[in-house]
């Protein structure tokens, strides 16, 4: 279906977006000899084998001890190291909660937590690695900048992006491979959304995998004479208020998609910039309040309404409110 | 009940196996490697050591309780609750799909019979089983909990905030075993992050220390579990260094951390079950 479809970006191979972030992790390392490495007991799963293999004296793998692992990474800045931290996104986040807290955000330390299998798309290993809250404990963090890019190309520079950024940075990708649709090479501006496709009926604000999905959504909307504007949010924190409450100005309505819970996403963050600035119609993509389940990715995206079909919905609906 | 023999436990054992490698082809996913390796272990515990019911009550009142804090191993665990009648075997069949009660890690969500807590997150496995040990305490209910971890596990914190707490609290009807198979996920425990002298490590924190030398070996398994018994209530945990090959039981996945969680393709998994004798019928 999406072969045959009018889409405005297109794509002829699929990665995942972990292959990103491994790929820009070693070239970053090789720019940047600030930058150092650390894994816990995932160095397979977050593809950070190239780097170590090439920087072992820059690389610790410290073994299924995340706490540790935030901690040393904070602790390493102080000389001026550029720590990334390697696991999976749950164990990235809620259980190192106040490690990140108190050692690296409060701290104002300059460590990049790189957690990879976020959301439901890693599939079968079901609803304890899948988290669905990541983005909302980060992004309530103060001093944290909080990045979802929505493919291959974007999730390599934006890894490449945030070691010239100065502090602590969340930078959340997957696991399943996926279209690669946005220019390689491409410049990632921190905090910059990416006005994607120009429209005039609804603003579609959408973060990570669901970027795609969105662009599908344009194609068959446009299809019905309807006219979306398609905005790859992949900076969620700061937001770039300034590009949401442009889009909606003139096309005075929204659609939120993420694969995260509605509590606490990405979607939250754009219903308060609207109700603060501009209130409008907004209808919201995301997980309703439930954890996930073992599946395949695409089948948990249509269980839990995640999909394109979804977006669709949310759109006709969000017009039928205008 | 009478009890089985060496013999009929062997055989459960391969039924198992076949189990574990079937489901895991099945959805081409899943843990394979310490499944196979703690295999012995739970069809000891299952069919020999403890009093359970198969009317699965989430308390557990008045019957042995198991925990599995290395939840990747799902595999061997929910074989060993089919094939114990908590659930019909057919069910394995679901393993890691969608809408299933079997959940590519344990959990409670789905209700599946026999899982009290969920677990796949690591380090975690051991607090429950003492808070729930402490509760049998307080019910006046003596019998055992036991609960599994990983060796790789070991390097979380919250596995020693928890071996310290055991002995403060007299917690002298727990029985934790370490699966001991020297891997984890990139290689092996030695060089990933060394795990040094365990034994002296627990007996430092205050627990009673057994070790299995072979935990492949049935008879083994089942004296070890017997002899830990016997330290029950005197004031201390027991704490079993359970020694097991990871794959064991089909020879090419046999030692390596390769097999800790991917899945064999058509003809590995032939030439795995050409290994294992259907011994209880295949789900
Ligand atoms: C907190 C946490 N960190 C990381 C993981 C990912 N993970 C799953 S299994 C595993 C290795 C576990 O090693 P071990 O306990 O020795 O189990 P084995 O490989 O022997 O099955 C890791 C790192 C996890 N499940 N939980
Ligand atoms: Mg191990």
């Amino acid at each position: 279906m999406e072969k045959t479809l009018d889409t405005k970006f297109t794509y002829t191979e699929k990665k995942d977006t972990r292959s990103g972030f491994g790929d820009g992790f070693l070239e970053v390392g090789r720019k940047n000899p600030n930058v150092v490495g650390l894994c816990a007991d995932l160095i397979g799963s977050l593809k950070m084998g190239a780097f170590q293999k090439e920087f072992p004296d820059r690389f610790f793998q410290v073994g299924i001890a995340e706490a540790n692992m935030m901690g040393v990474a904070a602790g390493l800045t102080i000389g001026g190291k550029i720590p990334y931290t390697g696991t999976f996104a749950n164990f990235s986040t809620g259980r190192v909660y106040d490690q990140i807290r108190q050692s690296i955000a409060y701290s104002g330390k300059n460590v990049k937590i790189c957690a990879s299998h976020a959301g439901l798309t890693l599939g079968e290993d079901g609803a304890t690695h899948q988290i669905l809250e990541d983005v909302g404990m980060m992004r309530m963090l103060p001093h944290m900048t909080v990045i979802n890019p929505c493919d291959y190309n974007q999730t390599k520079a934006a890894t490449i992006a945030i070691a010239d950024y100065e502090g602590p940075v969340y930078l959340r990708f997957g696991r399943p491979k996926w279209p690669i649709f946005t220019p390689e090479n491409q410049k990632f501006e921190i905090g910059k959304a990416w006005k994607m496709i120009d429209g005039k009926d609804v603003s579609i604000f959408a973060t990570g995998h669901l970027v795609w999905e969105a662009v599908v959504a344009e194609a068959l909307l446009r299809e019905e004479g309807i006219k979306a504007e398609v905005i790859n949010i992949h900076t969620i924190k700061p937001l770039d208020t300034e590009a949401i409450l442009d889009s909606v100005a003139k096309t005075g309505c929204a659609v939120t998609a993420e694969e995260h819970q509605l509590n606490g996403g990405m979607g939250d963050s754009v219903a308060q910039t609207l109700v603060r600035n501009h209130p409008a119609p907004l209808e919201m993509v995301g997980v309703n309040d439930s954890f996930g389940e073992s599946g395949k990715p695409e089948e948990l995206l249509e269980k839990y309404g995640l999909n394109t079909a979804n977006i669709v919905k949310a759109v006709k609906k969000v017009l039928s409110r205008k | 009940m009478e009890k089985p023999s060496i013999e009929q436990l062997n055989n459960i054992c391969s039924q198992v196996r076949r189990d574990i490698v079937r489901m895991v082809h099945g959805v081409q996913s899943g843990h394979p490697g310490a499944s196979l390796g703690c295999t012995e272990f739970f069809v000891a515990l299952y069919f020999h050591q403890m009093k359970h019911y198969k009317e699965f009550n989430i308390d557990g009142i008045g019957e042995d309780l198991f925990f599995l804090s290395n939840g990747h191993i799902s595999p061997v665990w929910y074989s060993v609750l089919a094939r114990s009648g908590y659930f019909s075997s057919e069910e394995l069949s679901t393993f890691r799909k969608i809408d299933s009660r079997l959940q590519g890690h344990p959990a409670t969500e789905e209700g599946l019979p026999g899982i009290r807590v969920a677990s796949g997150s690591l380090g975690q496995g051991l607090s429950v089983a003492i808070g729930a040990a402490l509760a049998k305490k307080l019910n006046n209910d003596d019998h055992t909990v036991y609960v599994l971890m990983g060796d790789g596990e070991q390097q979380e914190g919250q596995i020693w905030e928890a071996a310290m707490c055991a002995p403060h609290h007299g917690v002298d009807n727990l029985i934790a075993s370490i699966d001991l198979n020297g891997q984890q996920i990139d290689g092996p425990t030695e060089q990933i992050m060394n795990l040094l002298d365990l034994k002296a490590k627990w007996e430092a924190f205050g627990w009673q220390v057994i070790e299995t030398e072979n935990g492949n070996d049935i008879q083994q398994v089942l004296s070890s579990l017997e002899k830990a018994k016997g330290l029950l209530g005197n004031g201390k945990p027991v704490l079993n260094l359970l020694r097991t090959d990871m794959g064991y039981g089909v020879d090419f996945m046999v030692g390596t951390h390769k097999w800790h969680g991917i899945a064999p393709d058509d003809d590995q998994l032939a030439a795995a079950l050409g290994q294992l004798d259907e011994t209880l019928g295949d789900y």
